[in-house]
């Protein structure tokens, strides 16, 4: 139990996604205008992340690495090299099924979320937390615990981006920083903050 | 002919992936902090791009709407596979170093935009040669940023000692802030006001503008 909470810990805080790690950095400054949609998106990683990392889980130790088709009369066989497009492929099937579900059941959020929906396939934190969870070599149990981690930590980074700029319109910034170019910055100091957690042992 | 020309250099400045559509910043962050691998990763990203918007395009007619996420997805990761496992056995020490980078090419928005965007809708050629611009478009960005932080935070171009360091008997200190991630969002921050400032018309507008009657003091 005590091993799970820390782990969570450490995917919320410590290695944080989007700062620490830098993932998912694409829709996390294109959506970050208004904490309403913000958290919108949030929640909509934390679900797919929480789905999509066990699964992987379980196609990476049951089907793809080496000795894993023992079960099924090939113990020699080593198929990691399929790793990315069968991972991509369950994500890109999860984002299609919740896509179809907001547009019928939440279509305020479906419209705001617009083409960043489709967009959270290629979102890097989904496929960054798939890919160290292989490389870590995380159990079951793990990867629902670092699955939810790693989307709360990436959901909170967002929210807060998001509130910063809420503030930062209303400031006087210089021309050719305006927009894009300011919120670089802002993320720049967000993660310069976020380091100071990297020296939490748990 | 200028119309190939165009599809090929504007998305070096005047549309550039990462400076003005947003797209493509995850690994640009994580693999600039030397030359080297900054190198390799356009390199891989441009013939990743460029030939995913090949054959996306070439498909385009056949494919159905309803699951074209998945079909681009194939495809993309298929190439990437290929990518890294050429990587692997001609440039062990580098792909060490990208580690999980190079597979992060897949969920690079630019392939999965481009494709979406402008190979869904265009001829094979025309569309290889946009994943070429957009790649390149990517690629001076990483470059400029993997110059900064190496040249500056190491002393260094693509490991070749340029600025002598202090603890070599030189006389540069290294700026160690630089070989830290956050660096990279500086840089990029600073390199988009350098590209605004010349090129007005990407300077986006103010969402709030100061009522003209009010005094700037009293708010």
């Amino acid at each position: 139990m005590e091993q799970y909470i820390s782990l969570a810990v450490k995917a919320i805080f410590v290695e944080n996604m989007a700062l620490a790690f830098f993932l998912g950095m694409c829709t996390f400054l294109a959506i970050s205008k208004k904490v309403q949609t913000a958290i919108g998106l949030g929640i909509a990683v934390v679900v797919v992340l929480i789905i999509t990392v066990p699964v992987n889980n379980l196609i990476y130790n049951y089907l793809l690495r080496e000795g894993a088709l023992a079960w099924a009369g090939y113990p020699n066989v080593d198929l990691s090299f399929l790793g990315y497009i069968s991972y991509i492929g369950v994500i890109a099937a999860m984002v299609q099924i919740l896509e179809m579900f907001l547009d019928k059941f939440v279509p305020a959020l479906y419209n705001a979320l617009g083409v960043f929906l489709p967009l959270i396939t290629v979102n890097c934190a989904i496929m960054g937390a798939a890919l160290f969870m292989v490389e870590r070599d995380y159990t079951f149990g793990e990867s629902v615990v670092y699955g939810a981690g790693a989307g709360i930590g990436w959901a909170l980074a967002i929210t807060a981006l998001a509130g910063i700029r809420e503030k930062l319109k209303y400031s006087d910034v210089p021309e050719g920083l305006r927009g894009l170019g300011i919120t670089f910055i802002t993320v720049g100091l967000m993660s310069l903050g976020f380091m100071s957690f990297s020296g939490v042992q748990l | 002919m200028s119309q190939t020309k165009d599809v090929l250099t504007t998305p070096i400045f005047k549309n550039n992936p990462i400076a003005l559509q947003i797209l493509g910043i995850c690994s640009a962050l994580a693999v600039t902090s030397n030359l080297a691998t900054a190198f390799v990763m356009s390199l891989a990203v441009i013939t990743v791009t460029a030939f995913s918007n090949f054959f996306v395009s070439l498909i385009r007619n056949h494919i159905p709407g309803n699951i074209r996420i998945i079909v681009q997805m194939t495809i993309i990761a298929s190439l990437v596979i290929v990518v890294d496992q050429i990587l692997k056995a001609f440039a062990y020490e580098i792909s060490k170093q990208l580690s999980v980078f190079v597979g992060l090419i897949i969920t690079n928005c630019i392939v999965m935009g481009r494709a979406e965007a402008y190979a869904m809708k265009n001829p094979p050629i025309a569309s290889f040669l946009d994943g070429v611009g957009n790649g390149l478009g990517y690629a001076v960005v990483l470059m400029f940023v993997g110059f900064v932080r190496e040249l500056f935070g190491a002393g260094s171009l693509f490991g070749i000692e340029i600025l002598p360091l202090i603890n070599n008997g030189g006389w540069y200190q290294g700026n160690g802030l630089l070989l830290l991630p956050p660096s990279a969002f500086f840089i990029i921050g600073l390199f988009i006001w350098g590209l605004r400032t010349f090129r007005k018309e990407q300077v986006e507008k103010p969402e709030y503008v100061m009522a003209p009657n009010s005094k700037k003091g009293a708010v």
